[in-house]
């Protein structure tokens, strides 16, 4: 690499109010010699929320796992605010401020509820103002305070979900992956799982989201993308693309408008 | 003698064998839960443990610190076990994690034999410790070590509860018992609980093995093998991968075998160890989760 200059860095660098937060490069991902992301480019900026839809198998929870460092990218790469993550294990990951909200929320059934949500602040650098998450997460989902002593085995589907998300708000995250939050819950708490990551959403948390359900995605998201069999097939921003739900449909299932 | 003093007799003698059973349970059901592994070196961990001490005692060292020291040979080993022969095949296949871990027995068992040769060798032990207590004119009777035994191992047991309740190495180890992909997602670093867990699991079994050959009098290298078949018993029993199902199944384990030669008729004390694995098998195929543990749960 030629030598900088002085002033050059300055000069070259990318304006910070326009560069992603999160950047995937030409993505190839592979269990083995199946391809299940080939070349995706995805940005998320600071403060936006994404929205990442496709049917099954398109490729989205293994875009989250990758991001997490689950999965190991065959080729591409994945940049945290101008840095390069796509080759460090989960817990370096996690620490530089990605935290993943798992699809079936994964949470730590023998665990308590309080003992889950300490454990998603375990990895985290900051280790000030962790007491006050946690207030404000049993202010944002009441239940979980009630219920904070109990296993979390013990939870409904429901209850389980905003630990899931509570969790994974302690590691103070500077992107939130979120895979599937309305899986399996009833519709009254998926409205209220959604009215939650609204406020979080105005309260300026960075998300990418994985849902099937294309509404409610699209309503809460700035942006989104269709994957395909691993491809891209459509992007936008959600107003466009729910005022163009023919379009959105066709990206679903192959055809181009 | 009366029968209230000879039952009460016998349950010193069963808390004192359960006690051993229940500390290398423990770790044997540590290590499977985390890593999904039957460790069967973690029996050689015992003779490590004992070997130890007997060395540092024999040079002079007093028996408190060597029985320490001890402990910390034990933990050691497990540690450099993991780092060096199970980290590098781990997420291999069960019968491949199996056949490692018989391959670490046999190299540390001829270790043992190399360095020590296969004959048993006397634990010397100071002379307190073999005074045994008598109450009601000698109707019970028990020495220092049983209760040496029984204390040390409460207190471990205390240090280890403490632990993996109250500290976040400790919380993240029992979640990553449960979801090691879970455990990933929130961040744990799951190599570091990895080792903390065979340093705790090896440790324990290195007491263990310095409390076994305080009682039996001897250390040879394949003292680890009879214990650690019945601790593989208790741990089932109580729940393979359970920590609170290893002390439960421990303590019922050695209850079971004192009570079988000290209440059966004396026909039937050959028979022991059959009975013991008889159980093991009926846990097997009736009750394969154990006494303590839920069913299996549906991992997404």
């Amino acid at each position: 690499m030629p030598e900088r200059l002085p002033g050059e860095a300055e000069a070259h660098a990318p304006e910070p109010a326009r560069a992603p937060l999160l950047e995937v490069v030409q993505l190839r991902v592979h269990y083995g010699a199946v391809a299940a992301i080939r070349g995706v480019d995805l940005t998320v900026a600071a403060g936006e929320v994404v929205a990442l839809l496709g049917g099954n198998g398109a490729g989205k929870s293994t875009m989250l796992r990758t991001i997490s460092g689950l999965s190991r990218p065959r080729a591409g790469r994945i940049m945290l605010a101008g840095e390069a993550i796509h080759r460090l294990p989960p817990s370096r990951i996690v620490r530089l401020g990605v935290a993943h909200c798992p699809e079936g929320r994964r949470v730590f059934g023998n665990l308590t509820v309080a003992e889950n949500l300490r454990l998603g602040a375990a990895a985290r650098r900051e280790r000030a103002g962790i007491g006050e998450d946690r207030e404000r997460i049993y202010a944002l989902f009441p239940i979980l305070r009630e219920r904070m002593t109990q296993p979390a085995g013990t939870l409904s589907g429901g209850e389980q979900q905003m630990l899931a998300l509570g969790r994974a708000l302690m590691a103070r995250p500077r992107v939130l992956l979120l895979d599937e939050p309305s899986l399996g819950l009833a519709p009254l708490l998926v409205q209220q799982i959604f009215r939650t990551l609204a406020e979080l959403k105005a309260a300026g948390i960075t998300m990418l989201l994985v849902e099937q359900n294309i509404n409610l995605a699209l309503d809460l998201a700035d942006r989104a993308y269709v994957l395909r069999t691993g491809e891209v097939s459509l992007a936008g921003s959600a107003a466009d693309l729910k005022a163009d739900y023919e379009a959105v449909a066709a990206a679903y299932l192959g055809a181009r408008p | 003698m009366s029968s209230e003093l000879y039952i009460t007799q016998q349950i010193i003698n069963a808390i004192s064998l359960g006690s051993l059973y229940a500390l290398v349970a423990i770790g044997l059901s540590m290590i499977f839960g985390i890593l999904r592994m039957t460790n069967f070196a973690h029996g050689d961990m015992m003779m490590v443990g004992a070997f130890g001490t007997l060395v540092l005692g024999s040079l002079g060292m007093g028996f408190g610190w060597a029985v320490l020291a001890g402990i910390a040979i034990g933990a050691l080993a497990g540690v450099i076990v993991e780092r060096t022969a199970y980290r590098p095949v781990r997420g291999a296949p069960e019968v491949t994690l199996l056949l490692t871990s018989l391959a670490v027995t046999y190299i540390l068992e001829n270790l043992g034999i190399l360095i020590f040769t296969s004959s048993a060798r006397n634990f010397p032990l100071p002379d307190w410790m073999n005074d045994a207590f008598q109450l009601f004119d000698g109707q019970i009777t028990f020495t220092q070590i049983n209760l040496l035994t029984v204390a040390l191992t409460a207190v471990a047991l205390a240090a280890l509860g403490w632990f993996v309740t109250r500290t976040d190495v400790g919380l993240g180890m029992r979640a990553a018992a449960e979801d090691m992909g879970a455990a990933h997602l929130v961040g744990l670093d799951v190599n570091r609980l990895i080792i903390v867990a065979f340093a705790i699991a090896s440790g324990f079994a290195g007491l263990a093995g310095i409390l076994w050959a305080a009682q039996s009098g001897v250390v040879e290298p394949h003292m680890g093998f009879t214990p650690l078949l019945k601790a593989f018993v208790g741990a089932i029993i109580g729940g393979f991968g359970s920590i609170a199902g290893a002390l439960l199944g421990g303590y019922l384990l050695g209850a079971l075998e004192i009570f079988i030669v000290a209440f059966l008729p004396s026909e039937i004390s050959p028979y022991r160890d059959a009975i013991v694995f008889i159980l093991l098998i009926g846990f097997l195929l009736f009750r394969p989760n154990g006494l303590l543990k839920r069913s299996q749960e549906v991992k997404l």
